[in-house]
């Protein structure tokens, strides 16, 4: 069960946001945006917007450990959902895996990695994108 | 059957450019799946000369493997990723039956659309399969660089022998004509059909013949490609420095090597199944990384796959210097191994998803 | 502009209403409503109806009409309105335009939503539907997801605690068992809340509003024609409508929505009055830290202050500004499309001095609250009983 049969189109089109966090910045104000976005919101007419890809880099701004799942993430629970502040500004809300629940705080540097994120039940289309991991959960290992 | 396919003679070297692996951080012992059939956990541990097995992610695929060791290899190369016009990708589990998984890896590092993609299967072989097909590619200047991936997340039936060793993985090779860190200087293969070892489609589970996947199967194989190899390219087991072997257990390989003659001790730097399990298509690619983690310029590797059903792909490659300018740009292997979270058997069927209501 | 009066109100039992499904549910809200009215079916010009999610919850869209039929208001306009859980105060905020312009003058707004029809987890996904598809609720948020993020930030910038968010709880339904039409009619206490099951961190079962079946509806006239149907006509002085962002990540701040500031102040500013003339509040508690933000956010306390406030015991029924006396979304229930309605019922029944249990002494001015999702979508209304 996913938590929506999305379309394919709609999947198709979301590719380069989602595998490679393809996202806008405005040429006139250099405000960065994500996911894309045709009009700056700043700028309005006078702004023009160019696609950028960020860089995965980021903080957590915010995060919950989400017990009581939507279908489609059943088996996933308990697992960390986050609002990440990317460092080229943009945030985003994303899982977090790979990492002890316990290292996830506020202000914890986080970097892109690449996950199923929900299938359309057994036959359906599997849809991938990113998700998050703490950075300090691997530099902790490489000083061991 | 045999072919070779020798590059000396080529104005240019053919030679691996970039390389990265992902191995996930979840772990269950061998003692731990012992405990819950009543098996010898010890007396298991010793006689497949294996610890512990990798497990993957709730989340991960074969698919998902591909794309961060690729990653890591393309991070390491510093190839422009659309100038990799051809990506190969090797799986026994690739996550749809129809639909290739080398478009979403090609997607995923920025490398289309200008490029050929396709995925392959051949059992745990498929991986070197691919890094032949980009070498091919590139000498004959088709491609400008190759993207050669073994990747899998095998699956063995609660209670099975293979329930002790099959683990998770992936490695990915960038092949390419400039700056390589490791030519290849010539690949050969071994191929019978040989039915040790086999799943029908929608099968969840692989079939296997037991000890015959042994002697008539892995050894016969993996000796009489790395043989021929060596008669080819007028090579004695004592001109290698390693040696890495397809690892379905931690004995074989070592059993191999005695019977090249080749010193035990080259097998151990490129020897990662007793700490991960079997990572099929990735198992030998994953050993040659974690030796070219640590070689020296100048240093020979002997590398040889296995496939069941059955064949072999052998190499011999050697260490350029350009690697010097490249340490310190990946995870090496075994930071990656030792990157690891435990798990008991309860958590492992559900991140297995091997009850039958999940 | 025309001043506009509330003149009719009512409000079916909220809860799990098994036995009555969606058009069983805002006949009878309507009906009861234009009957408090003392006013006949034929003298009404327009029907204004909020409901949120009635595709995904009972397979029906265009709905309103669905209503004007089963209310036997056929062929009067009826009109769907929908911003989430604020889908109610908007429709209200519609009927009052209509009826301020001299368009209409007798409007019914209704508010309703059936949501038990349907597994719990689908109606989980329909009221998902509220945040950001794509970019929140694709990748496994969910909305106790959304607002616990809110309460994590609210609790690292001002110290909030998790008792202090229970204590909105304990305080909601205690009014709601005084509330014969509430969801919930027991009281609960501290560590009923602290114990309860986890659902996202730092949220608990208990921080959250439930799934409700339930209308409301409320009816409104000009004010120089109220008095020929009531003797205690309930007079709106603001209506109020912002916007923010979709998604909740896009926001400048977590622990404030700058929809409710900016729909708040406007409205006093109609009003001409100031937080401290409210004697009255119902404030969208979708979740306990909501409550803690909105009182925040409406100025009834300084950023940061909220949770002190509930801890100081000054938004009970006999605090210094009651909230919630309904017993809010948390104790009262939340069926989304309803929930702006009822807010504005109880305010109506408190400024009329008929609240009964829960009625706040000498209540002159009353306020509402409602938010759309986790707050790109806030209406607030300002009521004054008219002496």
């Amino acid at each position: 069960m996913s938590s929506m049969t999305v379309g394919l189109p709609l999947t198709w089109r979301r590719i380069p946001e989602r595998y490679n966090l393809i996202g806008s910045e405005c040429e006139i104000c250099h405000t960065k945006y994500f996911p894309v976005r045709r009009i700056c919101p700043q700028c309005r007419r006078k702004g023009k917007m160019k696609e950028v890809k960020l860089s995965g880099k980021g903080k957590v701004y915010s995060y919950t450990r989400i017990y009581a799942p939507p279908s489609g993430f059943e088996l996933d629970a308990p697992y960390m959902i986050a609002i990440i502040e990317l460092e080229e500004g943009p945030r985003l809300t994303a899982q977090v895996e790979d990492c002890n629940a316990r290292d996830v705080k506020i202000g914890t540097p986080v970097e892109m990695i690449f996950r199923k994120i929900q299938e359309d039940g057994k036959e359906g289309l599997i849809h991938y994108g990113f998700k998050f991991k703490t950075v300090s959960g691997t530099s902790h290992i490489l000083q061991e | 059957m045999s072919c070779l396919i020798g590059l000396r003679n080529c104005d240019y070297m053919v030679g691996i450019v970039g390389y990265g692996v992902h191995i996930p951080r979840y772990r269950i012992k061998v003692e731990e799946i012992a405990r819950i059939w009543g098996d010898d956990g010890g007396g298991i541990k010793d006689s497949l000369g294996i610890i512990e097995k990798s497990v993957p992610g709730m989340d991960e695929d074969a698919a998902t493997f591909a794309v961060e060791a690729s990653r890591n290899a393309v991070h390491y190369s510093g190839v422009e990723p659309k100038r990799i016009n051809a990506i190969f990708v090797g799986s026994e589990s690739h996550p749809y039956a129809v639909k290739p998984t080398a478009t979403i890896v090609a997607e995923a590092i920025g490398a289309t659309p200008h490029l050929t993609a396709v995925d392959m299967q051949f059992a745990c072989k498929a991986g070197t399969t691919a890094i032949q097909c980009c070498m091919g590619m590139c000498s004959s200047e088709m491609i400008e660089y190759g993207l050669g991936i073994g990747t899998d997340i095998s699956q063995g039936r609660p209670g099975d022998a293979l329930e002790y060793s099959a683990g998770a993985g992936a490695a990915a090779f960038i092949i390419g004509r400039k700056n390589v860190i490791a030519e290849i200087e010539g690949t050969c293969s071994y191929t019978t059909d040989t039915p040790d070892f086999w799943r029908r489609p929608g099968m969840d589970f692989p079939s296997h013949g037991g000890r015959f996947t042994g002697e008539p199967a892995y050894f016969k194989h993996t000796v009489n490609a790395s043989k021929e190899l060596m008669e080819k390219l007028g090579l004695k087991p004592s001109d290698f420095d390693y040696a890495v072997f397809h690892q379905p257990n931690g004995k074989f390989p070592l059993q191999v090597a005695k019977i090249l003659q080749i010193d035990v001790g080259k097998v151990k730097q490129g020897l990662m199944t007793p700490l991960i399990g079997n990572t099929y298509s990735a198992a030998s690619l994953i050993g040659l990384a974690s030796v070219l983690d640590v070689a020296k310029p100048g240093s020979r590797i002997l590398l040889t796959s296995f496939g069941s059903g059955a064949g072999s792909d052998s190499f011999s490659i050697v260490v350029t210097d350009k690697i010097l300018e490249k340490k310190g740009y990946n995870r090496t292997v075994i930071q990656f191994v030792g990157d690891k979270e435990y798990l008991d058997y309860g958590l492992y069927v559900k991140q297995k998803r091997k009850l039958k209501t999940l | 502009m025309r001043r506009v009066a509330i003149v009719g109100a009512a409000m079916t039992k909220f809860g799990e209403e098994w036995e009555r499904g969606f058009r069983d549910l805002i006949a009878e809200a309507g009906l009861k409503a234009i009957e408090d009215a003392n006013m006949s079916g034929n003298e009404l010009d327009a029907i204004y109806g909020g409901t949120m999610a009635a595709g995904r919850l009972i397979g029906q869209e265009h709905i309103t009409a669905l209503i004007a039929d089963y209310m036997g208001l056929n062929p009067i306009p009826a009109t769907r309105v929908e911003a989430a859980c604020a889908s109610g105060g908007v429709a209200l905020r519609s009927g009052y335009l209509a009826v301020a312009s001299g368009h209409h003058d007798n409007v019914v707004v209704g508010g309703v939503e059936k949501m038990t029809d349907v597994p719990v987890g689908e109606a989980a996904i329909a009221l998902g539907g509220a945040g950001d598809q794509e970019w929140e609720l694709f990748m496994g948020a969910t909305f106790p997801a959304l607002y616990a993020m809110m309460a994590r930030r609210h609790m690292h910038e001002f110290g909030t605690t998790e008792e202090q968010m229970a204590m909105v709880a304990v305080k909601n339904h205690a009014n709601a068992a005084k509330n014969p039409y509430a969801h919930f009619q027991k009281e609960i206490t501290l560590r009923d809340v602290m114990k309860s099951k986890k659902v996202a961190s730092p949220l608990k079962l208990y921080d959250c509003s439930p799934i409700t079946d339930g209308a409301a509806a409320i009816v409104l006239t000009p004010l120089e024609k109220a008095r020929k149907y009531t003797d205690t006509p309930v007079e709106i002085v603001a209506s109020s409508q912002a916007s923010d962002t979709l998604a909740l990540h896009h926001r400048k701040s977590l622990t404030t929505l700058n929809s409710s500031v900016v729909a708040s102040r406007n409205a006093f500013n109609m009003a001409r009055m100031k937080p401290s003339y409210i004697d009255v509040c119902e404030v969208h508690d979708c979740f306990t830290i909501a409550e803690i933000i909105a009182y925040e956010d409406l100025g009834f306390v300084k950023k940061g202050k909220g949770g002190k406030a509930i801890e100081d015991g000054e938004t009970t029924l006999d605090g210094k500004i009651p909230v919630n006396t309904s017993g809010g979304l948390k104790g009262c229930g939340h069926p989304v499309g309803a929930t702006g309605v009822k807010q504005a019922v109880e305010i109506t029944w408190q400024l009329r001095g008929e609240a009964k249990k829960r009625q706040v002494r000498g209540a002159e001015i009353g306020m509402t609250h409602n938010v759309g999702g986790s707050g790109a979508t806030c209406v607030v209304h300002i009521m004054k009983r008219v002496n």
